[in-house]
């Protein structure tokens, strides 16, 4: 770990007046920026703690929905009764994240920003365009098991770790920020990440020294929600393949559904022709696997992460026929 | 930097990017907490912060100087142990020892956690989680033990957390070995 | 007979029918004990190898190769040693050890790191007032290197295999002819089995503290299984004299054999220690003890069983694929366990040895055994499917009467006893061929259990103190093992002083030599040099009470024989000693001596996702007598789980561009967690072993592992009728076997 300099922000406003020197990072719980750190994968010149501010609430929102701020522990969230009554997906998905230490340490808007576990980004003697730009990447045509099939590029084939974040992305939640100028933004998580093309190491569309304040959850969805997380051992693993999954049925068809996958891409996973292939439709097996073959017409395995396709495939006919009594 | 550590006041002059668990081992000579990864993930680190369990290897100390902060030390001692260290001795739930300081003060903060009525990832009803072996099993999953005592540690937290144990008290499945082995 | 003498020596070159643990009163012997250092453990009182204080302590942290083959041209210490807090950048291309030393080996291990043979290789370390300036100067360092040749991919270096020379086991043995019985078989099976590397990850990672007295001696606060022979291997890499160097190990957290020879942190400090003028401690990152301690080594097993149509065995081949370091000898024995396992006329067991330039391979938790019972194991389920017979039958019926190789007999077998007893307990009887439970298939398995037994020499000092207290000392290591309670429950029962009363010191290279832990033998051999020492006390105190020894009876701190009964305190005058000595004799060969067990599991395999969840796990187990009945099955819990893990979740991942060990973390080398182990059943039968020691103990801290990945397979394999031959048995690899979902 190299040395920083460091300071204890007492307000929002603050914390982004604070952030702005080069190098400047923002802390919370810290579980994966100090994780990085030692590594000095990540080198902050300057840490700006931001553990203290009064964003540790969860509030009801005018539109019916939560307004999470950002500082909310995991396990606060995930134990909510508003969260379990009404977005089981988030609770399933975050107690499926980590341990109970991790998640007692671990915020709402720092899970959101997960570096990847990619074995060659958290190597320093490995090539890796995501730590260091340009250098190439050493996961392809390397071990890549864990890696992804989806969204990828050339440069960067990691990906996002989180479960939480994917079933934000499955309930449409909506990324409240304060910019260093004082401005204020919404940005749907729809929006909020980037894929890797040639910059991978630029993962979100965040300003430099934007701070997330609050996740806004819209009202709770209709239908039925289910995580299910795929892992190499029962538990304390990240997902090899993770569906988030809300299906709302009226008259016997599907009327709504949105889907999330984690595991796939470098982002939390979401394609509209995954959603589109079973609107409307009965809950029939052939209805699920064509949902299915959407989600993975364009996958692409890398050698040790072709299995991703068959797995994603039969985890999400599984997650359909369990939320649609089929 | 001041601390307050099992209920008592610090002043250490530390590195800026000292984790509590390395202020607590090499400065303040409180070494119950173990090191096995320095990346929360192995759980050998786990302290309670203000009653909840975290991996001090993953925590800056300068960021929790206004904290009480729980070790092993803290929650007894030989001759005055926590009901969970003597369970622990009862049950074997360990073998080398090194896990065993993290596993009590999480199973501490998990017992804690369950009170509160928090879910796991194994409860059927995220509303009413029951207690039994496989959440025990789940709750406690951050912590490894390569000694692999697990069945032992699950004993031990079940024993304590449940006024009337449903499997064997110690004491029986003792009276149990004694005759299996026993010319 | 033992007059003014203080050693009681005992060679076994003969039978030791009776043993002073049968004839005590105390009733300390098997009982379930807690553990005597259970109360310092559990309240952080315990004392590992990087927790002595010492003024003016100085923190090292190593510095690790970034290549995987080739040398260092230049190290650039001065782009480091102004960081604030940096004191030096310490290297020493000669003596700094380039591999861990191997288990009981006196010499050193190989040195020299200007050449890198592996990636992540010690190459320096560096030196600091506070572990943070040490760890960020060390990843700083600017290093040049040349890269050179090296091979990273075992197919590659295929060809160059040879067989290694004899180690525990033999490289090559043959008896008869398999190909022959295999072509004249009306029933055979020829498959191959392969295992990954795998780490031991201890929970503690590697850590010494070096300290440099007055008189030019080094003490080494070291996390070590075998301080006697690590001691010799310390003080030869360091061109010392073996009585300069002392090793203390009180405590260790974790060996799983990973900690049987010096690893490269220990020369490290102390060259680092002495060149700065003040004691250094170094501990390893868990990284660190990834790449560059040891890993068991990866396998390719060639598994023939040739069978008559009633399934007694006419051949067993098991040709094996491992590898090492270019020039290092060690191999994984994987044939060990097939020697003694099952009769059958002709044999072949083999190594071939692959070198490449991964991190030296070593011992791992029941070396051979762990792994090549997972070839045989999966193998001997094959074939009982071939012949239509239960797997259990098919082993009891080749169960071998006497040493199928050396004709001897064993010393004492329970192989048929503990299959059927664990049959009966598991309710094997009602396997089914197919069992659903919602989305789960669920399946049973079972394999045998072998594990060879040593006898290691080994020496004890107990003191009887004028209290009536009692002192046990010797250079024998607790691991979690529980060494410091059977020692104690040994002398307690002859001496009769309760345990409470019996202080241990042990893990320190001042008290008598003792073989220390590692393959099982600590019990056996530190437990009969314990017994030695204290029958000799017997013997004086029956003669300060001027009685017969065999009239003498000690309990609960009294003597009382000839119609007194004294203190043994008062018996004691100012105090009695007496040093205990055993060493291995004729009775190894003229008995074939192992301890025999039978594993049965039940699995679910997830008929969507093929996750393997272990549901019920049972082993059953003859080891001798059961010293303590709490901390041996502590001991088998352990090897249970190691095998689940070897089954189903660990895989060390070397990168065949630059050999370098891609999960080199506890995130992604999965040990298994809490969740994936079941509540699992241990059961012992009654055992004496009268040819293995005056203790009739035998090892129990690997049997437990032997065939328990295999059970754990062929369950997998009974559930889904997917037979995996390329372990761990992950998910991916069950995919396309599982039903269709459309």
């Amino acid at each position: 770990m190299k040395s920083f300099i460091y300071e204890k922000a007492d307000t929002p406003e603050a914390a982004v007046r604070d952030i702005a020197t080069d190098g400047a990072r923002f802390i919370a719980g810290g579980t994966n920026l100090l994780d990085l750190m030692k590594l000095q994968v990540e080198t902050p010149a300057k840490l700006v703690d931001i553990s203290r501010l009064d964003l540790a609430t969860i509030d009801d929102a005018e539109d019916g929905g939560l307004l999470i701020g950002a500082m909310v522990p995991n396990s606060d969230l995930a134990a909510d009764p508003r969260v379990i009554a009404n977005y089981e997906v988030l609770s399933r998905a975050l107690l499926a994240g980590a341990s109970g230490q991790l998640r007692n340490k671990a915020s709402t808007g720092g899970n959101l920003l997960q570096r990847t576990r990619c074995y060659y980004f958290y190597d320093l003697a490995s090539r890796c365009n995501k730590r260091s730009p340009g250098s190439g990447c050493d996961a392809i045509g390397g071990i890549n098991r864990i890696l992804a099939v989806l969204g990828t590029s050339e440069h960067c084939i990691a990906t996002h770790p989180s479960d939480m974040a994917v079933a934000m992305r499955a309930l449409d939640a909506t990324i409240v920020t304060l910019k260093a100028d004082g401005d204020r933004r919404r940005i749907p998580i729809h929006d909020f990440y980037r894929l890797p093309g040639d910059t991978p190491h630029i993962e979100t569309v965040l300003e430099r020294g934007e701070l997330i304040t609050h996740i806004a959850l819209p009202k709770p969805p209709s239908g039925r929600q289910s995580y299910r997380k795929v892992r190499d051992r029962a538990s304390y693993a990240f997902a090899l393949v993770s569906v988030a999954g809300i299906i709302g049925m009226e008259s016997g068809r599907i009327a709504n559904a949105s889907l999330a996958f984690g595991g796939l891409g470098p982002m939390p996973w979401r394609d509209p022709a995954v959603e589109a292939a079973l609107i409307g439709q009965a809950p029939t097996i052939d209805a699920f696997a064509a949902a299915a073959d959407a989600l993975v017409a364009d996958a692409k395995g890398h050698g040790s992460n072709d299995f991703k396709l068959p797995l994603a495939r039969r985890t999400l006919i599984a997650v359909l026929r369990d939320l649609t009594g089929a | 930097m001041h601390f307050t550590i099992n209920g008592r006041a610090y002043e250490a002059d530390v590195d800026i990017r000292t984790s509590i668990l390395d202020l607590c081992r090499e400065h303040l000579g409180l070494t119950g907490a173990k090191k096995g990864c320095d990346h929360g993930q192995c759980g050998a680190c786990t302290v309670l912060i203000d009653g909840r369990r975290v991996n001090s290897c993953l925590t800056l100390a300068v960021m929790h100087q206004d904290d009480e902060i729980t070790t092993i030390e803290g929650l007894g001692q030989i001759g005055d142990p926590h009901p969970l260290q003597e369970a622990f001795v009862r049950h074997d739930g360990y073998q080398c020892g090194y896990c065993t300081p993290g596993q009590i003060c999480s199973a501490v903060g998990m017992l804690d956690e369950v009170a509160k009525g928090w879910p796991s990832h194994v409860s059927e009803d995220l509303a009413a989680p029951l207690l039994d072996d496989g959440e025990i099993s789940e709750r406690m999953s951050g912590n490894l033990c390569r000694c692999a005592a697990y069945p032992n540690i699950v004993d031990a937290i079940r024993e304590v957390a449940q006024a009337e144990p449903e499997g064997r008290t110690a004491d029986e499945k003792d009276a149990a070995m004694i005759g299996e082995v026993l010319a | 007979m033992f007059g003014l003498g203080t050693t009681n020596s005992l060679t076994m070159d003969k039978p030791h029918p009776s043993s002073l643990l049968d004839t005590g009163v105390q009733g300390a012997i098997s009982r379930p004990f807690d553990r005597v250092d259970g109360p310092k453990k559990v309240s952080g009182a315990a004392t590992y190898a990087a927790e002595y204080e010492f003024d003016n302590l100085a923190y090292g942290f190593l510095v690790s190769a970034r290549i995987g083959a080739g040398k260092v041209v230049s190290i650039d210490a001065d782009a480091v040693r102004s960081l604030p807090g940096v004191i030096d950048v310490v290297w020493d291309f000669k003596r700094f050890i380039r591999v861990a030393g191997q288990g009981g080996e006196t010499k050193a291990p190989t040195q020299g790191v200007q050449e890198i043979a592996f990636s992540g290789e010690i190459i320096a370390i560096v030196v600091a007032e506070s572990y943070e300036a040490a760890r960020d100067a060390a990843l700083q360092l600017p290093v040049t290197y040349e890269a050179g040749q090296g091979v990273f991919d075992l197919a590659v270096n295929r060809d160059e295999a040879y067989t290694p020379p004899d180690l525990v086991t033999p490289g090559h043995f043959a008896q008869g002819d398999v190909d022959k019985a295999m072509a004249e078989a009306p029933v055979s099976i020829d498959v191959t089995y392969t295992t990954p590397s795998q780490n031991s990850a201890a929970m503690e990672p590697h850590a010494s503290t070096a300290v440099w007295e007055e008189d030019g001696s080094l003490t080494l606060y070291g996390a070590y299984q075998m301080p006697t022979s690590d001691a010799s291997q310390l003080a030869k890499s360091l061109g010392l004299s073996a009585k300069k160097v002392r090793i203390v190990s009180r405590y260790i957290g974790g060996g799983f054999g990973s900690k049987l020879g010096i690893a490269p942190e220990s020369v490290a400090a102390a060259i680092a220690a002495k060149q700065v003028g003040r004691p250094v401690k170094a501990v390893m990152a868990r990284q660190q003890v990834f790449e560059a301690t040891v890993r068991r080594s990866n396998t390719e097993q060639r598994l023939r069983l040739a069978a008559n149509a009633d399934g007694r065995l006419a051949a067993i081949g098991q040709e094996s694929y491992v590898s090492n370091q270019p020039g290092e000898d060690y191999f994984e024995p994987v044939g060990i366990g097939t020697h003694m396992l099952y009769a059958g006329e002709n044999r072949l067991i083999s190594h071939l040895q692959i070198p490449v330039n991964y991190v030296l391979s070593g011992s791992m938790r029941a070396p051979g055994e762990a792994v090549g019972m997972i070839g045989l194991e999966c193998a001997m389920d094959e074939l009982a499917e071939r012949l239509g017979m239960d797997p259990v039958a098919l082993r009891k019926l080749n169960d071998a009467s006497i040493d199928p190789e050396k004709g001897v007999p064993f010393s004492s077998r329970s192989l048929t006893a503990a299959l059927d007893e664990g049959a009966r307990r598991f309710g094997w009887k009602e396997r089914p061929v197919a069992r659903r439970d919602g989305e789960w298939l669920v399946g049973m398995g079972m394999a045998s259990a072998v594990r060879g037994n040593m006898l290691m020499e080994s020496s004890a000092k107990v003191e009887i103190h004028p209290d009536g207290s009692a002192t046990v000392s010797s250079a024998m290591t607790d691991i979690g093992t529980g060494s410091y309670t059977i020692l104690a429950q040994i002398a307690s029962e002859i001496l009769g002083i309760p345990v409470a009363r019996i202080t241990l010191e042990l893990g320190d290279t001042n008290a008598p030599p003792a073989a220390g832990s590692g393959g099982s033998w600590g019990a056996g051999s530190s437990g009969s040099a314990v017994y030695l020492a204290c029958e000799m006390l017997k013997d004086k105190l029956a003669k300060a009470m001027d009685v017969e020894a065999d009239a003498l009876t000690l309990k609960d701190g009294m003597a009382i024989g000839a119609n007194r009964s004294v203190s043994i305190g008062e018996l004691a005058g100012e105090g009695l000693e007496a040093t205990g000595h055993i060493k291995p004799g004729k009775q190894e060969k003229e008995t074939t001596q192992a301890s025999f067990g039978a594993h049965f599991a039940e699995v679910g395999v997830n008929m969507v996702t093929g996750e393997i969840r272990v549901r019920r796990m049972l082993g059953v187990f003859a080891a001798g007598r059961v010293l303590n009945a709490k901390t041996a099955r502590s001991q088998c819990l352990g090897g249970m789980t190691f095998g689940i893990g070897a089954a189903l979740t660990e895989e060390l991942y070397h990168d065949t561009r630059n050999g370098k060990l891609v999960n080199h973390d506890l995130a992604e080398y999965h040990v298994p967690v809490n969740a994936d182990v079941p509540q699992l059943e241990v059961h012992f039968l009654q055992e004496r072993d009268i040819h293995a020691n005056p203790i009739h103990a035998k090892g129990i801290g690997e049997l437990g592992i032997s065939g328990a990945a295999a059970a754990v397979a062929n369950a997998v394999y009974n559930a889904t009728g997917v037979r995996v031959r390329e372990f761990p048995i992950t998910l991916d690899k069950l995919l396309a076997g599982l039903p269709d979902m459309k």
